[in-house]
C-alpha cells in the first residue's frame, strides 16, 4: 500500500481523497446528513456556526450542510448514470462502425458530425425547450450529446484493433458482430475508453450543474449542487458566502478527477516529456 | 485550380452543408413536438375549434418542409417572425442584445488571447520547471472550475469586499466607451479565467510537441538561444494547432456567455435564450438557436481555412 503511494504525485493522491469522501457521502447521505434533504429547520438565512447549523440554513430555512450531502449524491450520481448511458451508446456504435465499415460507417459518422457542429450547451438548450425540462429528459438530453465524443474516441480506438489479424481469424472462423465485439475489441480498448469516462464525466458532471444553475436542470425541492447556486446567489451581494459552497464543491470535485486522471494518463504514455 | 485552392473550397463547401443540416435540425426540432405547436401554446382546455384556427394562423396547415422555406426565407431578410411569450418581433428583440453580447466575447478575446499564447509560450520555454508545474496545476484547476464560481468569486471579492467595481452589468446608462469597459469587467474578467487556462495548455502543448523535431535540435547545436529557439522555429510549426485552439475558444466564448451572462444580468443573447427555452418560446429559441450554431460553425471554418494556410507544405502549388 505505501508502495502504490511511492511514486504518486500529491495532486493525485489529494484527486483520490476528494472522489472517495464524495463517494462516502453521496452512498451514506441518509445516515450522514444531520437534516433531511427537504426538512425545514430554522429561519431563513442563517449564519454559519453561531445559529446551530455548520453551513448555515438557505433561502427556505432547510440546513445547508444536509443539502450539501444529499447534493452529492443527486448531482453527482446523475452524472455518472448520464454518462454511463452516453458511453454504453456511443463505445458500441463506436466500434460497430469500425468493425462493419462501408455505408453503415459512413451514416453513423456523418450524423455524429452534424451533432458535434452544434456547440452542446446550446444544443442542449433548444432540445430542452421543445421536450420541456425534467431530470429524464434532461439525462437524455446530455447522453446524446455526449454519445458523439465518446463515438469518435471508440471508432478510431476499435479501428486499429479491427486490422489485426485475430480479429480477421475470427470473422472466418464466423463469430457474429456482438461476439467479436463483447470478446475481442472491447477488452483490448478497455484502458482508452477509462481515461475517457473520467474527462467525459467531468464535462457531463459541470454541463448537469450549468443547466441546473440556469433552471432547466435538476428542479427544487431536490438538493443539487447547481440549483443550490441559483436558489441563493442574491446572498453574494450582501458578503455571505452560502452560494459559492455549492459551486466550490462542482469545482473541487471535477479539479480532483481532472487531476487522477492526468496522473493516469501521463503513466500510461510513459513520462513522454 | 490548385490543391490549396481545392482543400479550401471544400472546406467551405462542408460548412454551409453542416449550416443547411443545422438549420433544418433545429426547424424540425420544433415540428416533432408532441401534439403541435398550437396545442402546446393552448393548453389541453383548448376546444378544437379554436385549435384549427389557430394552426391556421401560425400556418401549420402548410407541408413542413414549405414551412421550412417559409423560415429560412424570412431568415435571410432578416425576418424571425414573433415571440410566442409577448408578441413583439424576434428581430427587433434580438439586434441590441447581440451586439451587448458581441461587445462581451469580443472585450474577453481581445485581453485573453495574447495573454495565454504569451503564457503558452513562457511556460514551454521554462517547461519542467517549478514555475510550469505551478501554472499546470493552476491551469488544471482552472478548466475545471464551474463558470458561475469563478463569477460569484469574482463578484464577491471585487464588488463586495472591495467595492471596486458593479456586480451587476447594467449598459443602458453607460454613457461612455470606458463606462462600458468599466461596468463590464467583471464579467469579462471572468470570461477570460475560463478560457485562458485552455488556450495556455494547448499553445504549450502544441510548442513541446515540435520541440521533439530533429530541426530544433540542430539549431540546438548550432548554439541559437532558447527563446530564439522557440520564437523562430517552434512558433511557426505549432501555429496550425494554436489556431485551432484559439479559435475553439473564441467560439466556446460565444456560447459560455450564457451561464455568465445570467450570473451578472447581463442584457445579452445567452439571458434571452434561457428565458426564451424556460418559457418555451420557439421563434426565439430557434432564431437564437441558429445564431449560436452558425457562429460556431463559421468560427471553426475560419480556423480549418487558417491551418490549411499555415501549413507551409500546402503552399506549393502542385
Amino acid at each position: 500500500m505505501l508502495n502504490f503511494f511511492k511514486g504518486t504525485p500529491p495532486t493525485a493522491i489529494f484527486g483520490m481523497l476528494v472522489i472517495l469522501t464524495t463517494a462516502v457521502l453521496g452512498i451514506f447521505a441518509p445516515w450522514i446528513a444531520p437534516f433531511g434533504e427537504t426538512q425545514i429547520v430554522g429561519a431563513e438565512y442563517l449564519p454559519w456556526g453561531d445559529s446551530g447549523y455548520i453551513l448555515g440554513t438557505d433561502n427556505l430555512g432547510r440546513d445547508m450542510l444536509s443539502r450539501m450531502i444529499f447534493g452529492a449524491r443527486n448531482t453527482v450520481g446523475l452524472a455518472i448514470l448520464t454518462t454511463a448511458i452516453a458511453f454504453s451508446i456511443g463505445a458500441f456504435l463506436g466500434i460497430f462502425a469500425a468493425l462493419k465499415g462501408g455505408w453503415i460507417d459512413q451514416v453513423i459518422s456523418r450524423t455524429i458530425d452534424v451533432l458535434m457542429a452544434v456547440p452542446p450547451l446550446i444544443l442542449a438548450l433548444i432540445l430542452l425547450a421543445i421536450l420541456g425540462s425534467s431530470i429524464p429528459n434532461m439525462v437524455g438530453v446530455i447522453a446524446v450529446i455526449y454519445v458523439a465524443p465518446v463515438f469518435r474516441l471508440s471508432r478510431a480506438a476499435a479501428m486499429d484493433v479491427v486490422q489485426l489479424d485475430f480479429i480477421q481469424a475470427a470473422k472466418l472462423r464466423g463469430e457474429g458482430a456482438f461476439w467479436l465485439i463483447r470478446r475481442e475489441i472491447l477488452p483490448n480498448i478497455t484502458s482508452t475508453l477509462l481515461a475517457e469516462f473520467g474527462l467525459r464525466f467531468c464535462f457531463v458532471f459541470l454541463f448537469i450543474a450549468a443547466l441546473s444553475f440556469l433552471g432547466l436542470g435538476i428542479q427544487p425541492p431536490t438538493a443539487d449542487w447547481g440549483s443550490m447556486v441559483k436558489e441563493n446567489a442574491t446572498l453574494i451581494s450582501f458578503g455571505d458566502i452560502t452560494p459559492l459552497i455549492p459551486a466550490a464543491a462542482i469545482g473541487l470535485v471535477t479539479v480532483a478527477i481532472n487531476f487522477v486522471v492526468d496522473w493516469m494518463l501521463h503513466r500510461a504514455s510513459g513520462l513522454k516529456e | 485550380m490548385s490543391r490549396l485552392q481545392k482543400l479550401i473550397l471544400g472546406r467551405i463547401g462542408l460548412g454551409i452543408v453542416t449550416l443547411a443540416v443545422v438549420s433544418m435540425l433545429i426547424f424540425v426540432g420544433v415540428d416533432l413536438l408532441p401534439g403541435d405547436l398550437a396545442q402546446q401554446i393552448l393548453g389541453q382546455s383548448a376546444t378544437p375549434e379554436t385549435l384549427a384556427a389557430y394552426r391556421l394562423e401560425l400556418g401549420l396547415d402548410q407541408p413542413a418542409y414549405l414551412r421550412y422555406f417559409d423560415w429560412l426565407g424570412g431568415v435571410f431578410h432578416g425576418d424571425f417572425g414573433h415571440s410566442l411569450a409577448n408578441g413583439r418581433d424576434v428581430a427587433e428583440l434580438i439586434g441590441p442584445r447581440l451586439a451587448k453580447t458581441m461587445f462581451l466575447a469580443g472585450y474577453a478575446a481581445v485581453i485573453a488571447v495574447p495573454v495565454a499564447l504569451t503564457l503558452g509560450v513562457l511556460v514551454a520555454l521554462f517547461r519542467g520547471t517549478l514555475f510550469d508545474r505551478i501554472a499546470n496545476v493552476l491551469a488544471l484547476s482552472a478548466v475545471s472550475l464551474p463558470e458561475f464560481f469563478v463569477g460569484y468569486l469574482l463578484i464577491l471579492l471585487l464588488a463586495v469586499k472591495v467595492a471596486a467595481f458593479p456586480s451587476l452589468a447594467r449598459l443602458d446608462d453607460a454613457a461612455t466607451w470606458g463606462e462600458a469597459l468599466y461596468r463590464t469587467f467583471l464579467p469579462a474578467l471572468t470570461l477570460i479565467l475560463v478560457v485562458l487556462a485552455h488556450m495556455m495548455r494547448m499553445t504549450r502543448a502544441a510548442i513541446i510537441n515540435v520541440l521533439a523535431s530533429p530541426y530544433i535540435e540542430m539549431a540546438r547545436l548550432k548554439g541559437m538561444p532558447p527563446i530564439k529557439i522557440i520564437l523562430r522555429h517552434a512558433l511557426p510549426n505549432a501555429l496550425a494547432p494554436i489556431i485551432n485552439v484559439v479559435a475553439l475558444n473564441l467560439a466556446y466564448l460565444v456560447v459560455g456567455v450564457v451561464v455568465v451572462e445570467v450570473v451578472f444580468a447581463y442584457p445579452g443573447l445567452g439571458q434571452l435564450l434561457v428565458d426564451a427555452v424556460v418559457k418555451r418560446d420557439f421563434p426565439v429559441v430557434q432564431a437564437v438557436g441558429l445564431f449560436f450554431a452558425a457562429t460556431y460553425i463559421v468560427l471553426n471554418l475560419i480556423a480549418d481555412v487558417l491551418s490549411i494556410l499555415a501549413n507551409p507544405r500546402l503552399r506549393s502549388g502542385r
